[in-house]
């Protein structure tokens, strides 16, 4: 069964691709709006935009410290820089252009990581970028958001132009089942209810979305109510939603596509113990890097499904 | 209210490089730490920017978009450009003595989120040249005839991220784009020939389409000239091979101490005072 069928979704847009369309459209209306490209336009989506407005997209070459920093410089400057390339070589090759030329000045930057997780399947684990959550988290004044569908890709794609200081918008490869309408409201930072229930909250972003609502549908036919929030910002991550989950559902389970350490289960866990100690189990991609093979293949072999946060539930529910 | 560039008679500009030289030693006795000779290097060229009709800047409006930007890559040398700053009216120069003083906003790198007028946060070796690009690249869409220099240390010059920098400049043809190689022979652990070595620079970065010149940096004309033919190219980029030496002002001090590179240590009060007495 695919990812989200359970809960009646149907496949529609990658993130990325749903990002790549907005940018365009966007791009009329934000002058200040400017590409920068590792040469993966193809990939990320950007290319639309780069040629809609070929002025205003850079691609400096296979050269992600460079591409950073130029965009730190775009911005210092008074532009709006896009800068996107796959999440791992974005975060992980030029983190420390994003620390020093983007977070530390707190520059108007968009960083943006196409690829994510590891559910862009056969090209293996050199392109999957799994920590990239966290390193961006780990910045002062990064906000890092995480959308589930191509609907709340698009809106993400808006708030980030729209929102003032550094951002990362993370997404994914592979079609993503349509979770939203166009009437979403998105916020930045705000948690968006998917599904009440006072038995447990499953908190999940990106592709763990709908693999949660899915979960909930196989929770309630053993009788266990769960609510569910795409918790789409997970920096500055909403506070108050979770207090009031861990207050009302007594329980949470966190589900990403990404390592343990440093990701949304960090966040999460956090603002719990800080604020309303419950029981907690988190469905990740642990502490491992994965394998070349097909997306849903993956999925599974690595616990990223829905049966997985069921027992995930169960364990959490008996402690 | 709007940028302007000074220029002062040649000999005045020779005072204002001993009066540069004065504070670097001043600020970074004072604070007990710093980098004096990897900025003294620099002055000559610093001087001629601010004060020989390049940099058209208004420190009252530091932010004003019609200004050209200086960029200190090698973010360790900041005292230079305190200094600078101080005699070009962003600040005066007793302020600058808080250098690396907790609550000071004369950090011991440039930091831009806490002093108008400093155009990037440096420290981190190898990324001033890229943001130099992106600061051109800025311009150039906005349709100013805005200059942007960025300084770089001939150490600096083992981050590959200056190399892709240099690729990318010659890409898109930024005749607005000055980089200058602060060539002061020297970087932390020792001579920069032996630590690795990536010399002759000018040969090395003419063939990526950048216009080069190799000057003795620390002769006051012949960075004023080299300037001027720098910011008259119309199709490229242009480099500067700043041949310098570190610590120029008070090398007798540091030959007597047995150390021409002394790098990262301020001069003690009693050779800070032997070291100003040379420059009056």
């Amino acid at each position: 069964m695919g990812i989200g069928e359970l809960s009646g979704y149907k496949l529609g847009q990658a993130t990325r691709d749903a990002f790549g369309e907005e940018l365009e459209k966007l791009g009329a209306s934000y002058p200040n709006v400017v590409v920068v490209d590792g040469d993966v336009g193809n990939s990320t989506r950007t290319e639309p935009f780069a040629k809609a407005f070929p002025e205003r997209a850079f691609n400096v070459g296979i050269a992600e410290s460079n591409m950073v920093s130029v965009a730190g410089g775009l911005a210092a400057a008074g532009k709006t820089p896009v800068v996107a390339s796959f999440a791992c070589f974005l975060m992980c090759n030029a983190f420390d252009q994003i620390r020093m030329s983007v977070a530390f000045p707190n520059c108007n930057v968009k960083l943006v990581g196409s690829h994510a997780g590891i559910s862009i399947g056969e090209d293996g684990p050199s392109q999957m970028g799994i920590e990239d959550v966290g390193l961006a988290c780990s910045l002062p004044g990064v906000a890092v958001i995480v959308p589930a569908d191509g609907v709340s890709a698009r809106k993400a794609t808006q708030a980030m132009l729209d929102h003032q200081g550094p951002t990362y918008l993370r997404l994914g490869r592979p079609k993503a089942p349509v979770i939203y309408d166009d009437g979403l409201k998105f916020e930045i930072g705000k948690a968006i209810p998917l599904r009440d229930g006072g038995d447990v909250t499953l908190i999940a972003n990106g592709i763990m979305v709908p693999i949660a609502m899915d979960a909930a549908q196989l929770l309630a036919q053993k009788g266990i109510e769960a609510r569910v929030l795409d918790m789409h910002t997970v920096k500055p991550l909403d506070r108050d939603a979770v207090i009031k989950a861990a207050k009302e559902t007594g329980a949470i389970v966190v589900a990403e596509e990404h390592l343990r350490h440093g990701g949304l289960g960090s966040a999460v866990a956090q603002t719990v113990v800080e604020t309303h100690p419950v029981p907690m189990g988190f469905v990740d991609v642990g502490d491992c890097y994965a394998e070349s093979g097909d997306p849903m293949g993956l999925l599974d072999k690595y616990g990223l499904t829905a049966e997985k946060i069921v027992a995930t539930v169960e364990q959490v529910k008996s402690r | 209210m709007a940028v302007s560039a000074i220029q002062l008679p040649f000999d005045e500009m020779l005072a204002k490089a001993k009066t540069l030289r004065r504070h670097i030693i001043n600020m970074t006795t004072a604070a007990a730490s710093g980098h004096p000779s990897s900025s003294l290097s620099a002055v000559e060229v610093v001087t001629a920017l601010y004060f020989g009709g390049f940099l058209r800047l208004d420190p009252k409006h530091p932010a004003d978009p019609a200004r050209d930007r200086f960029i200190l890559s090698k973010g360790h040398a900041v005292p230079v450009l305190y200094a600078a700053m101080a005699e070009r009216g962003y600040f005066t120069s007793e302020e600058t003595m808080s250098l690396r003083k907790l609550g000071s906003p004369f950090e011991g790198h440039p930091n831009m989120k806490r002093m108008a007028g400093i155009e990037a946060s440096t420290g981190s070796l190898g990324q001033g040249l890229s943001l130099g690009v992106g600061q051109a690249l800025a311009c150039r869409l906005d349709k100013r005839d805005s200059r942007v220099f960025v300084m770089i240390g001939d150490g600096e010059m083992g981050e590959g991220q200056v190399w892709e920098a240099i690729a990318a400049a010659a890409k898109y043809k930024l005749s607005n784009l000055i980089a200058i190689i602060d060539q002061n022979g020297y970087q932390q652990t020792g001579a920069t020939k032996d630590v690795l070595d990536l010399k002759p620079f000018a040969d090395k970065i003419a063939p990526f389409g950048w216009h080069t010149q190799t000057i003795e940096g620390n002769n006051l004309q012949a960075a004023l000239d080299a300037l001027k033919v720098a910011v008259a190219q119309t199709d490229r980029p242009s480099v500067i091979v700043s041949q310098t030496q570190k610590g120029y002002g008070i090398l007798p001090v540091l030959a007597e101490e047995g150390d021409l590179n002394y790098h990262g240590k301020p001069l003690s009060a009693k050779l800070a005072e032997k070291a100003l007495a040379l420059l009056n």
